[in-house]
């Protein structure tokens, strides 16, 4: 089973209910958490067992294909760089400048080239770091490296590192665009984290209608609650959104969440809260799967 | 036109609300941009009055004919993006997935596809109180952001161009949306919070966007949440030579603010005079009257 946590804004506690989730039911299953929120990455963060995903020698490169010019071949003649949507290749009068950090990888300069000059290389773009924090818990984690624009190939990565899991819980990057869609695709469930804000309830509204698009049953988590959450009530009951759990803002787990650390440790009642919030997913799940 | 940027790297540490309070406090002409384009909310401060709405379309999306399609399957093959999927006996294009690369037009034998313009969400100019707005909305599901950014910078630069000072509300992360929203500005605020995350978020931001040559300045909110954290962000950014230009106290003023849609200097309060404090700064050292 496959459990995707998105948010729309940033902030209201993805990874907190992310870590906290899979550190709770890896205590009785086998647990894979996978961060997908590859520009900001903060799985690691909560697990003293993690690699330093900030350590560029950490974990194993993901790389894409960008072109490379044969000077033997290549007659100059622009038909690539004519065909490149993203304006990474320049013909200059002797030789072929390509923009890597431009290039999307299609291959199309391969394809329409007719003097087969251009060949595939791979170049790094990320990492993805596998930590093993105890004997059921696997963290994996996609780290874009910094300067480059494009995370999706970490988060496929990611994904298909965890592909044969039983069970993976997905972190998402915040926002609505491709890397939370890459993240949310394929998922059996997603939670929906959000605060009891005109802010949260906007930016949670729109990866709501994504997830809604995709047909993936979805509850919400309201965070750092203070009994302020009508709005968000509203707008659930009216989108058939079941609020599967509320974390009550307290300065206790702010501090807690702050340092690092997850409060279902500091407070252990909170462990079969979330294992009960697991249970209700999985047979939701389970509901969606007979019918 | 001087031109500040307010980002985060972590998402939440209140770069809005940060851009919404500068917007009051900065005088002469300025011009506003909202560039966290998949989750703007810099309208629901400003309550903007809409001027012009505009469609967005981005790259161009393929588009298979089905009657002249011959069933080869030479454009799923060829695609890397896998935006081309096989139903119902026919082969169809995913548009969310498609990056407008063009190589299926390439690969058809049968001249099936071609590039179609599809909006993927709409760019507004909007009036507010305090200068003109641009934003936008990108219809969700419709994947990339970051041209979309280019598009709100234009819009703004066109309309108004000659203010004294563009404040931009930018988005959270490192990628494609957060380098379009930084080149071309002079300046940084990197709003963080006193969280292992955020320090670990600041440190990959403020490294990328160093990279752009623009000068960076840092606020820490909510600094008293967990004081030996900030007192380790003062330190990473001292030892980096990056100004911090404000330390906000955690203020319940602020969440009343935002709920109430207000720019939290409206209210009299601990966080809005330490906004004050940091505009003073960041105005005088950026030369803006």
């Amino acid at each position: 089973m496959k459990i995707v946590v998105a948010s729309g804004k940033g902030g209201t506690g993805k990874s907190t209910v992310s870590a906290n989730l899979g550190s709770c039911l890896s205590a009785n299953r086998e647990v894979i958490l996978a961060d997908c929120d590859v520009e900001e990455p903060n799985l690691h963060i909560f697990f003293s067992e993690a690699s330093d995903a900030s350590d560029r020698t950490c974990g194993q490169d993901v790389t894409v294909p960008v072109p490379s010019f044969d000077p033997e071949r290549c007659n100059l003649c622009g038909k690539c760089a004519n065909f490149c949507r993203y304006g990474a290749i320049t013909v200059l009068k002797d030789r072929v400048i390509l923009f890597e950090k431009l290039c999307h990888s299609c291959g199309g300069c391969r394809i329409i080239c007719p003097n087969d000059a251009v060949t595939e290389v791979p170049r790094a773009v990320g990492r993805v770091i596998e930590d093993d924090i105890n004997s059921n818990l696997k963290l994996i984690t996609g780290v874009l490296n910094e300067g480059e624009a494009v995370g999706i190939p970490v988060i496929k990565k990611v994904k298909a590192t965890a592909e044969d899991a039983e069970l993976v819980i997905l972190d998402s990057a915040p926002g609505s665009a491709c890397p939370a869609i890459e993240t949310i695709e394929g998922a059996d469930y997603c939670i929906l984290v959000t605060e009891s804000t005109p802010f949260g309830l906007h930016d949670m509204a729109l990866v709501a209608e994504v997830v809604r698009q995709a047909g993936i049953p979805a509850g919400v988590v309201i965070n750092r609650s203070d009994d302020r959450d009508e709005e968000t009530e509203a707008f659930c009951h009216e989108h058939n959104l079941p609020i599967i759990m509320k974390i009550p803002f307290s300065k206790k787990i702010a501090a807690v969440q702050n340092r690092g650390d997850l409060f279902s440790s500091v407070m252990p009642e909170w462990q079969n809260r979330f294992i009960e919030l697991f249970n209700l997913i999985s047979s939701t799940v389970k509901k969606e799967r007979v019918i | 036109m001087k031109k500040l940027a307010v980002i985060s790297g972590k998402g939440g540490t209140g770069k809005t609300m940060m851009t919404g309070a500068l917007a009051t406090l900065a005088s002469g002409r300025i011009a506003l941009a909202d560039c966290d384009v998949d989750a703007a909310n810099l309208e629901i401060l400003l309550s903007p009055e809409m001027i012009s709405s505009e469609p967005y379309y981005g790259q161009k999306v393929s588009f298979i004919d089905n009657d002249l399609c011959i069933w080869c399957g030479s454009c799923k093959d060829s695609c890397r993006f896998d935006a081309i999927v096989y139903e119902n006996d026919r082969f169809r294009v995913n548009p969310q997935k498609c990056e407008g690369c063009a190589v299926c037009t390439i690969v058809c034998p049968a001249g099936a596809t071609s590039m179609i313009s599809q909006e993927k969400g709409r760019i507004f100019l909007s009036k507010t109180s305090i200068g003109l707005l641009a934003h936008a909305r990108l219809n969700p599901g419709s994947g990339s952001s970051g041209l979309l950014i280019t598009e709100v910078r234009k819009l703004i630069d066109r309309n108004a161009g000659d203010a004294d000072l563009l404040l931009i509300d930018g988005p959270p992360g490192i990628g494609c949306p957060l380098i379009a929203t930084v080149s071309g500005v002079d300046a940084v605020l990197v709003v963080t919070e006193p969280s292992r995350s955020g320090l670990h978020d600041l440190q990959r931001v403020i490294r990328v966007a160093e990279d752009f040559g623009v000068d960076v300045y840092v606020a820490i909110n909510r600094y008293d949440l967990e004081e030996d954290v900030s007192a380790e962000i003062t330190d990473y950014c001292t030892e980096i030579g990056v100004k911090i230009v404000g330390r906000i106290p955690f203020d319940s003023n602020v969440i009343r603010a935002v709920r109430n849609m207000e720019p939290v200097t409206v209210y009299d309060t601990p966080a809005a005079s330490a906004i004050k404090e940091l505009w003073n700064i960041i105005s005088t050292d950026m030369g803006i009257i």
